[in-house]
């Protein structure tokens, strides 16, 4: 039994691309779907993803009212009284508060044409007043407009420069058939990851971002094992048909997908229950992440190839030579 | 490939002591690490300011406030020169954002142009700031080049850094970090002050202070009405006696020409005041002005508000002075202190300040440790279940080594681990151990396809290693973009990330090999264990 490796079967025989169609079909929907929660309403900057006042700016402040209890309905009222607007306000536990009676995190905009940084100091005044001096502030965030809007420029670009140099790395690398294949596959795993921020109405920030952009790392990462596989067996089995060469390359590959793939899940699943609410979300992102790629780089990278077809060195270019012909290079 | 050759075992013990050396700085107490020789590296990690807490401050350098400021400097100086000319003139002021002004007597148009000229200066690079040219009926217009106004605006920059240094080091914030970013805007990243809000106020006050006269000709009814002579201005006062003071626009005696601030008590009254010092120059001229002015009142403004408006009982010589006001201790020691550090060339406004209290950045702390260490463990018990004893082993030492080469590298650059920077560190493991699986699962293949045991293991090195690059490379790819273009803790992410990616490849494919050419040495098999 023990090592596990002696019961991975050496070779498989699983027949994806059999099922290519059905899963192309369910991820072009899926993809879709992403889409349109990620952009409806298409309310500007953030659509429908769930802004942080990274991109959004705004003031975000944690505060700790020990011993007195959070005055929720009072803080409301004042913080909104001084923001005009969207307020948001909860209570939130930590270990030595395990009912969420001393802590609190409220998030505002700031009206258009005040100073951020005095209204941040208008609405610490009035959670002391409410709470007393003893009232702590553990985080207190402001971004001003002008950042927020650089900050979302520079988060998107920088998602857009990194799918261009995977193209291009991918095209330098093998041919361009496959940087087309990879490149659609980013965009799957990018797109569905969107869509998952979306739905969940999980806060999109600049560490969204990173999480994202080590999505596409690792989307890459195993992409590129496939079509490594992919090439080297493309000149292997000159004759044999593309679909069963796609085949045997991802059955050939499919126990490393899965061993690499399930440490990722499992050192992330640490972080995501012990890391604390910060990188709760983080982790979250990064499994789904990580689940997508690997389904990216067998049901969309790979059939994308079959689709497109393939120049397979000169045999294949020339399909009516003689037998002979090869053997004489 | 799994020959023992010198260099890589020499390789190999030196990446461990270098690992071994760097990393134990972390792991002994400050006090013993007082008592350590000079000669072994000391550094520890540095952690970020969400992990030590702080806070971090955007700062813009408010460049229409500056030109304003010196378009105001430049329409008191034209009528300054024309009066001393005696050339009289109307309609001074600004149009299309030019000083535009009226020569009254035709004849005398030569004469002022002349004469304004003198305001002109060089530039650092030579070239002459200020053009002066005729406009119809009787105008002249002076225009500041766009070359002036940018080095004016480059040393704004330079010279606020300078001040805010000066100001934070007061204030005894322990290694605050001061930079430049883009053109315009500053970084202050302070660690350990708790309150920004403090921070803030000693950063972003100008703190320009000037000593004007009261203007006392001027009724209250006249102020109202907004009857105002060209020459005075009304000011805000925050005394208490009056809302407004009108005030001559010419200052008597500016902040630049004190030497010293400090925080006092009164002796009557025992309310904080700042007593502070002229140097010679300020010293004469306020010892003219008071003897001159005795019973009337001046008054002293900072950032264009009245702190107090005392009446001159008698003239103040001796080059020394007090400031009292509606004080407490700490805000007269913060005036102090923004005193002797001097005023700013222009506005300052925050853009984004992030401040994250200590304890919250030790908890984040803790919980990144715990998570580290369970996220490791999860590793390396799926690795020894699933490659047994030997290979797993064998993998998970390549994986000890490796986050031992990340802390070392990480110490001695003394780059930046962030909150994110951790989780970088945890996939990083996690994906280092891809590269041991993608030479294992080789070294499975070419056993399947009857190679012999030696030739397996060689191919699998050899032949995985290019999908190896390939996929480390995709990830550094995308650590560069983030390091381009995330700020803060997202640098520290990618910083942390592409470490990572240099030692995880090294040891899983060098310290991987040494140690599987010593067992291959040692035990002669017949067939691997992982298959």
């Amino acid at each position: 039994m023990w090592p596990l490796i002696k019961i991975i079967p050496t070779q498989t025989h699983f027949q994806f691309v059999r099922l290519a169609r059905l899963a192309g079909v369910l991820s072009v929907l899926a993809v879709v779907a992403s889409l349109f929660f990620t952009i409806y309403p298409a309310t500007p900057p953030c659509g429908g993803l769930n802004c942080g006042i990274d991109f959004k700016g705004g003031t975000v402040l944690e505060f700790a009212t020990k011993p007195k209890l959070v005055d929720l309905g009072a803080t409301r009222q004042a913080v909104a009284h001084l923001a005009r607007g969207d307020v948001q306000l909860q209570a939130f536990a930590t270990a030595d508060d395990p009912n969420a009676q001393y802590h609190a995190m409220t998030r505002f905009q700031t009206p258009s044409g005040a100073n951020p940084a005095v209204l941040v100091q208008q609405v610490k005044g009035a959670i002391v007043g409410i709470h007393g001096p003893q009232t702590a502030f553990s985080r207190s965030d402001v971004v001003g407009p002008k950042v927020s809007g650089e900050l979302f420029r520079n988060g998107i670009m920088a998602l857009g420069l990194a799918i261009g140099l995977m193209l291009i790395y991918i095209w330098f690398r093998f041919e361009l058939q496959f940087g087309f294949g990879a490149v659609a596959a980013l965009f799957h795993d990018v797109i569905l990851t969107f869509g998952l921020i979306a739905i969940t109405r999980m806060e999109f920030s600049l560490t969204t971002i990173a999480a994202i952009l080590t999505i596409i790392g690792y989307s890459m990462n195993d992409t590129v094992v496939v079509f490594d596989r992919l090439r080297e067996n493309l000149r292997k089995y000159k004759k044999m048909p593309l679909r069963e060469v796609i085949d045997l390359s991802i059955n050939e590959t499919l126990s490393r997908t899965i061993i690499t793939g399930l440490t990722a899940i499992l050192a992330l699943g640490g972080l995501a229950i012990f890391g604390g609410e910060a990188l709760y979300q983080f982790s979250l992102i990064m499994m789904f992440g990580i689940a997508l790629g690997t389904y990216s780089s067998i049901y969309v990278a790979a059939p994308i190839i079959l689709l497109w077809g393939v120049k397979r060195g000169e045999e294949e270019a020339a399909p009516i030579k003689p037998m002979g012909a090869t053997t004489n290079r | 490939m799994l020959n023992l050759s010198r260099w890589k075992v020499t390789l190999v013990i030196a990446a461990l002591i270098f690992g071994i050396l760097f990393t134990l700085p972390n792991l002994l107490p400050q006090s013993a690490r007082a008592h350590m020789p000079g000669w072994l590296p000391g550094k520890t990690l540095n952690l970020g300011l969400d992990l030590q807490g702080g806070s971090y401050l955007l700062l813009e350098v408010d460049t229409a406030d500056l030109f304003k400021e010196k378009q105001t400097a430049l329409i008191e100086d034209v009528r300054k020169t024309l009066r001393d000319d005696q050339i009289d003139f109307t309609d001074l002021g600004v149009a299309n954002g030019a000083v535009m002004v009226r020569v009254t007597d035709p004849t005398k148009l030569d004469a002022a142009y002349q004469g304004l000229q003198r305001l002109a200066t060089r530039t650092a690079s030579g070239a002459i700031d200020l053009t002066i040219t005729r406009a119809p009926d009787q105008r002249l217009r002076l225009l500041y080049n766009d070359q002036a106004l940018r080095e004016q605006e480059m040393s704004a920059v330079d010279q606020s850094i300078e001040i805010i240094r000066r100001r934070i080091d007061e204030l005894g914030t322990k290694e605050p970090s001061i930079t430049r970013q883009g053109t315009n805007r500053i970084v202050v990243q302070a660690p350990g002050e708790s309150d920004p809000e403090r921070l803030k106020n000693v950063i972003g006050q100008t703190a320009k202070l000037t000593f004007q006269m009261v203007d006392d000709t001027v009724s209250q009814a006249d102020l109202q009405a907004g009857r105002i002579p060209p020459d005075d201005i009304a000011l805000p006062a925050t005394d208490g006696y009056a809302p407004f003071y009108v005030v001559k626009r010419r200052a008597l005696v500016t902040g630049e020409m004190l030497t010293d601030a400090r925080q006092a008590n009164d002796p009557q009254t025992t309310a904080p005041v700042v007593n502070f010092r002229f140097n010679s120059q300020g010293a004469r001229r306020f010892g003219d002005a008071t003897s001159r002015n005795i019973g009337k009142r001046f008054a002293i403004v900072l950032d264009n508000k009245i702190i107090s408006a005392p009446v001159i009982q008698s003239a103040i010589t001796g080059g020394n002075g007090q400031i009292s006001g509606n004080f407490t201790t700490e805000t007269a020691n913060d005036l102090a202190v923004l005193l002797r550090a001097g005023a700013l060339p222009a506005k300052l406004t925050v853009q984004e300040q992030r401040t994250v209290g200590a304890e919250l950045g030790a908890d984040a702390v803790k919980a990144g440790m715990t998570s580290t260490l369970v996220g490791f463990t999860a590793i390396v018990v799926f690795m020894l279940l699933t490659y047994g004893l030997l290979f797993g082993g064998i993998s998970v030492l390549a994986l000890l080594i490796n986050g031992l080469l990340i802390i070392a590298t990480m110490s001695l650059t003394q780059a930046t681990l962030t909150l994110p920077g951790i989780a970088g560190l945890i996939l990083t493991l996690a994906v280092a151990v891809d590269a041991n699986v993608l030479i294992y699962e080789r070294m499975r293949d070419e056993i399947r396809a009857g190679r012999p045991v030696l030739s397996s293991m060689e191919a699998g090195f050899s032949r995985a290693m290019s999908t190896i690059i390939d996929a480390n490379v995709t990830t550094i790819l995308a650590a560069l973009i983030m390091f381009q273009f995330g700020s803060g803790p997202v640098r520290g992410f990618a910083w942390t990330l592409s470490i990572g990616v240099v030692t995880s490849v090294f040891t899983a494919v060098i310290i991987t090999q040494v140690l599987l050419a010593m067992w291959y040495r040692a035990r002669r098999p017949k067939k691997l264990p992982i298959v």
